[in-house]
């Protein structure tokens, strides 16, 4: 028997059936079409399938589909508003904090949690900040510094 | 039409300037597709049923039951795989690797692949599949593989490079010899003698993207693949050749990567996944699991080295010798072979020699990681150079600078070489800030230098001039890292155009030559010396269409900032064609206009890095803290500045990982024990700092522009680098990469002792 959800992803409506035992992430990513969260693991060890359930941080691939009912889910599809990319994403291709990209969307979604319990946050409460998040390419030092940037400019 | 490739332009207008990357907005709002990102109609969806045994004979696979599973589609096996390789043994090793033949080589080796409704289905089937396995004995150390008491993995393999050949089938595949001189009368000369061994541990490449594929057959024999892959002309080649398709009916389209490092350079599940669809008539979509991306696709080889250095008091190497131990894994290789083709290579020594022993072990295929082989040599050959510097008493920079190799040096694998920057980086290591900055408590600093060489390859680049005059650049160099925002650098640059006006793709294999795949950091190279011939070409029918507007010579037209301008006092009166002009007309003038180039890229350039590390070591615990590290290497010309930096930086936290904490745990039961990224440890943004990096451009000869590849010697000097300064914070040497606080500790404790 799947299970019958109601929910809410960036801020549409959305309505799906799903089998009890099916991932979030394999929901998003089968059933609704939206492929920005990636399954990198599927243990919730690397991050890149990152969504904001709720306003908390979570790893789609260790939340069920079927607990979704009544919540509100982000993911990277909802972050731009418009055709006007969020600072972080801008910051993120202006300082070339991505190579191969496929970690990038859980990256974003790391850093719009972290910026807002924490809007200035040090260098340090960055890099604890998105150490839930696994990038081989870059070595983290541009995805900080575009975080930094970012911060900065949406404290205004 | 043949064009000189030859280092030409000097001052630049928009090549070295960080653009934003074309597929940059695609990346950032989740719109990029890769391998796993995209469905067909009606598709399957297969698993593979994997071995838990290292080596073992297959006596009988029996799927009569999961057959019967409602919604299972298709099974195969090896033997829906048969042998078309015509006496190829090396492709018929690619395709044992697939799948298992008659034994199994390694845990986690492929036996049977499912293609059904959906993973639950697929998931179902494969318990419902009963193998029958004659357990045999196993071997998974190098070391152990190459003793005569080992368990012999292939029977046909005997040691290819001893004269005379074996008559017994060994896991010894291949020994090798590179060097010059005479060791004999250079270490009679030596003053100190240094003599160590060394060992390194298996590392995985660590992309975040497992590999994943979609595979169409039709019954007609036409077949399409969307495929995550470092190289898609070669993965259509070798999957039409192994399956029996013309490399014609088989289009595969490169996704976007989600890394490769090495390890999509290979094949592994594809050919299965167009197996299984050629047999359910189906489109079939594959993707591993992470925990198959460490069990059975490509990692490194772990090693044994044993170094022998000997120096006069002044600095001079009289004499230096090096025996590399790697393994293939459980195929045939020569990984210890380019480790030996390395290991002195940053040198200039009269009399040097590396000889190399690769062995086969029951561990999964090794693949290209990143300079294959090269970081390992290097750790071994750095580390000794530091104890040689401490016996003389002498800076161990300045020992390096003092045997540095220089342009003319006949370098120890061979080749003469060029201009190169082996010196210029260590001179700029030796005047860097942070080899001057005072050290903390229980930190130490180390650095080292290594060498890539480098590779060009077959190269296709098509540039269309559109009828608006914007241009489009298809590449079949997959871009693995940003090269299409260099390409149209190259492009823009050569037309005289904004960087704006180029937009490059990467094209599926019908719609351009061969490709050779993303390796051997050729990408940007030898793409951007194809896309700069393509963009000339074009210029030359530019000005000819003009000349025929004009009714004037060709001669008399020069393209000069993307316009056309007749040349002579007499002709001053026509205004200049633009390249708008020029395309808004091209159907009254000869028709579309386009530049195409296919080459092979040769002379590569050579690359060298020196790293500087500082590592404090809490030695209570063994844990190390890398707290500053500076990356200086040769460019030859940095077209993006940004992704060179990048390349720079990702390379030194993948050394850094293998230094401290990656490494394949193998039970006595020869199974993996950490195939998972909770127990295999890449570095997390907080296990590092902010990485320096200072390009230095000594050009090219051989590229238009000066022109080296940059991504895979960064990875060389880390694991060096990093060990010289736990060995500096600690005061006792570490022999044993990786330095994992366990080893430390262990490390500390014997010293003591």
């Amino acid at each position: 028997m799947g299970a019958h959800v109601n929910t809410t992803i960036n801020g549409d409506a959305v309505e799906f059936v799903c089998a009890p035992d099916e991932s979030l992430l394999d929901v998003l990513r089968n059933r609704i079409g939206l492929t920005g969260a990636k399954e990198g693991c599927g243990t919730g060890d690397c991050g890149a399938c990152s969504v904001i359930l709720d306003g908390r941080l979570v790893c789609s691939c260790l939340v069920l589909g079927a607990e979704m009912n009544g919540k509100k889910l982000e993911t990277i599809e909802g972050m731009a508003d418009g055709a006007k990319l969020h600072p972080l994403q801008q910051h993120f291709i202006d300082g070339a904090a991505l190579q191969c990209g496929i970690c990038t969307p859980g990256f974003l979604m790391a850093a719009q949690a972290l910026l807002r319990k924490n809007p200035d946050p040090t260098e340090e409460e960055i890099r604890y900040g998105l150490a839930g998040n696994l990038c081989r390419c870059t070595g983290y030092d541009k995805i900080v510094r575009a975080v930094q940037a970012a911060a900065k400019e949406m404290r205004g | 039409m043949p064009l000189d490739q030859d280092l030409e332009i000097k001052k630049f207008k928009v090549i070295g300037t960080r653009v934003r990357r074309p597929d940059g907005v695609d990346k950032v709002t989740g719109r990029a597709r890769y391998g796993a990102d995209t469905s067909a109609p009606g598709q399957l969806v297969a698993l593979v049923l994997r071995s838990p045994h290292p080596h073992a004979i297959i006596k009988k696979i029996d799927i009569s039951k999961a057959e019967k599973l409602a919604g299972v589609k298709a099974i195969i096996t090896s033997a829906d795989l048969p042998d078309l390789t015509n006496g190829d043994r090396a492709m018929l090793d690619i395709l044992e690797n697939c799948m298992a033949r008659k034994k199994v080589l390694y845990d986690g080796h492929a036996v049977a692949a499912v293609a059904a409704i959906d993973a639950t289905t697929a998931r179902a089937a494969l318990k419902l599949i009963k193998v029958d396995y004659q357990i045999l004995p196993h071997v998974t150390d190098v070391d152990e593989a190459l003793k005569p008491t080992s368990p012999v993995i292939h029977d046909h393999i005997f040691t290819d490079g001893i004269e005379p050949k074996p008559t017994k089938a060994s896991n010894f595949n291949k020994q090798a010899e590179y060097g010059h001189g005479d060791l004999d009368a250079g270490f009679a000369e030596a003053d100190v003698i240094i003599e160590k061994s060394y060992k390194t541990e298996q590392t995985h490449q660590g992309y975040i993207e497992p590999h994943s594929c979609l595979a169409s057959v039709s019954p007609d024999g036409a077949a399409e693949m969307w495929v995550c892959t470092q190289g898609h002309f070669v993965y259509r080649n070798q999957c039409a050749a192994l399956l029996g398709l013309d490399a014609n009916k088989l289009r595969v389209t490169a996704s976007e990567i989600g890394g490769g490092f090495g390890g999509k350079t290979h094949i592994w599940t594809e050919p299965l996944a167009l197996a299984l669809s050629r047999k359910a008539n189906r489109p079939v979509k594959l993707t591993m699991s992470r925990e198959e991306v460490f069990r059975c696709t490509g990692p490194t080889s772990s090693t044994s080295i044993d170094v022998k250095i000997g120096a006069k008091k002044d600095g001079t190497i009289t004499a230096a010798f090096a025996e590399l131990r790697y393994h293939g894994g459980a195929f045939p290789s020569n990984w210890a072979e380019f480790g030996a083709m390395t290991t002195w290579a940053c040198y200039d020594i009269k009399n040097c020699k590396s000889l190399s022993k690769d062995a086969i072990v029951n561990r999964p295929k090794t693949a290209a990681y990143r300079a294959p082989s090269a970081p390992q040599s290097c750790f071994a050959v750095e580390n000794t150079i530091d104890e040689v510097a401490k016996a003389i008493g002498m800076d161990p920079v300045e020992l390096r600078i003092k045997n540095a190799a220089k342009e003319g040096t006949k370098s120890s694998y061979g080749p003469v070489y060029g201009p190169i920057g082996i010196g210029a980086t260590l001179q700029a290591a030796k005047n860097h800030p942070h080899m001057k900055a005072p050290l903390a408590k229980d930190t130490g600093r180390g650095m080292a230098c290594g060498f890539w060489f480098n590779f060009g390859g077959q190269t296709c680049v098509d540039l269309n001039v559109t009828p608006d005059g914007t241009i489009t650049v298809a590449v079949g160099t997959m871009d693995v890292g940003g090269s299409r925002a260099s390409l149209a650098l190259a492009a823009a640059e050569e037309l005289g155009v904004p960087y704006e006006a180029v937009r490059v793709i990467v094209a599926d294999t019908s719609s351009l030559g061969h490709n050779d795949m993303t390796d051997g950091s050729r990408g940007t190279f030898s793409s951007s010396m194809a896309a700069v011939f393509a963009a000339r070409n074009a210029i030359t029918i530019l000005r000819e269409r003009a000349a025929k507007t004009w009714e004037i010579p060709v001669d008399d037209v020069e393209w000069v900032d993307g316009e056309a301008k007749a040349k002579g006092a007499s002709r001053g009166n026509l205004a200049p064609l633009t390249l708008k002009d020029l395309a808004k007309g091209a159907g009254g003038t000869g028709g579309p206009i386009a530049g195409h180039s296919e080459i092979v890229a040769d002379n590569a350039g050579v690359s060298f890095g020196t790293h500087i590390c500082d590592a404090h070591v809490d030695k209570e615990t063994g844990k190390t803290t890398i707290t500053r590290y500076t990356v200086i290497q040769d460019a030859g010309k940095a077209m993006h500045p940004s992704y060179v930096e990048g390349q720079y930086q990702g390379g030194a936290a993948q050394g850094i990982g293998w230094a401290l904490n990656e490494e394949y745990v193998y039970g006595t039961n020869g199974r993996l024990q950490n195939a998972a990224f909770l127990d295999y440890r890449i570095p997390v943004c907080s296990d590092l700092p902010m990485i320096d990096t200072q390009i230095l451009e000594i050009p090219n000869p051989h590229h238009p522009y000066g022109v080296r590849g940059v991504g895979e010697t960064p990875i060389v000097p880390p694991l060096a680098a990093v060990s010289i300064a736990v060995t500096n914070a600690t005061g006792v040497r570490m022999h044993h990469i990786p330095m994992s606080p366990p080893r430390i500790l262990k490390a500390i404790k014997s010293a003591k002792m």
